[in-house]
């Protein structure tokens, strides 16, 4: 599983197409999905899969498509060498951090017993109360930071004067980001019901 | 047999420099936008190795919050590059040089 998770990401760092990098970040998250099971958490594995497989990745895959899937990346570097620079201070990243793991902690589990023993009643349960006693007031903090972030993609996605017109027929679609996209996808979702319905 | 500890977070140090480097090397802002996404899971799953490794839920309630607050930072983060790619026609990162000296 380990094995399957980095070689997605390498994969997805390597891939010079956009959507392709983005379906291997898809397998990559189910990977880090797994790995939130076999530690005991079985709420934060369905999250994972419905907000960062689902949602998250529908949004980046709809972003690439409006942008244009057949874009050639620039690959051409401003600062000479850069990529081997970044390759190798990412080597002396990982060996920095393996090594702190391994001085500072070891190979234990730990008090995963503990942890057993509050998931008895289910991880869902035990979460909540955490989340619900001890965490609440920055749970409606988050609620708050959402329903900024909403209305501040609205307010960027609105269509300005001064924007690159016509360079692409489909940017007409995306006029008021986010939600107007969505409602475009399910009107067109709708149409062919429409069509269908009048042949009983 | 449980896995030991270290070896979540060995994987979740080599996914968040493969992040890094991701961020470094591409050029293309949707990819390296992904990229960052891949260093929040990395710690996600440090932060959920932890919790198993004290015995607490306080580390998979810090998760979940940051799965939050990554969910509202792509939501706006992809509006800027689609805003980005209105007003330039194009989604790489080296033109975007508007704020360099």
């Amino acid at each position: 599983m380990a094995t399957l998770a980095v070689a997605s990401a390498i994969a997805m760092l390597f891939m010079r197409n956009a959507v392709h990098s983005a379906l291997m970040l898809i397998v990559n998250f189910f990977c880090i999905a797994v790995f939130f099971l076999t530690l005991g958490s079985a709420f934060l594995f369905v999250v994972q899969i419905i907000v960062y497989a689902g949602a998250i990745m529908v949004l980046f895959l709809f972003v690439i498509m409006l942008l244009g899937v057949d874009r050639q990346e620039d690959l051409h570097e401003r600062i000479p060498g850069q990529r081997w620079i970044a390759i190798l201070l990412g080597v002396g990243l990982v060996a920095e951090v393996v090594a702190a793991v391994r001085l500072g902690l070891g190979l234990s589990t730990g008090h995963a017993a503990r942890l057993e023993a509050l998931n008895r009643g289910g991880n869902v349960r035990a979460l909540a109360a955490v989340l619900f006693n001890q965490y609440f007031f920055p749970f409606e903090v988050t609620s708050i930071l959402l329903i900024v972030a909403a209305v501040g993609v609205v307010l960027l996605g609105r269509r300005q004067a001064g924007d690159v017109a016509g360079t692409r027929p489909t940017a007409a679609g995306a006029t008021a980001g986010r939600p107007r996209g969505a409602g475009g996808a399910t009107g067109a979702g709708l149409e062919p019901g429409g069509d269908l319905e009048p042949v009983p | 047999m449980k896995t030991p500890t270290e070896w979540y977070l060995v994987v979740s140090a080599v996914l968040f420099t493969i992040g890094t480097v991701g961020v470094l090397v591409r050029r293309n802002a949707l990819v390296i936008f992904m990229s960052i996404e891949l260093q929040l899971n990395a710690v996600n799953l440090s932060l959920v190795a932890f919790s198993r490794q004290w015995g607490n839920l306080v580390g998979q309630a810090l998760a979940f919050f940051s799965m939050t607050v990554a969910a509202a930072e792509v939501v706006v983060g992809l509006a800027i590059i689609v805003a980005l790619y209105r007003k330039r026609g194009t989604a790489n990162v080296d033109d975007a040089s508007l704020l360099r000296w």
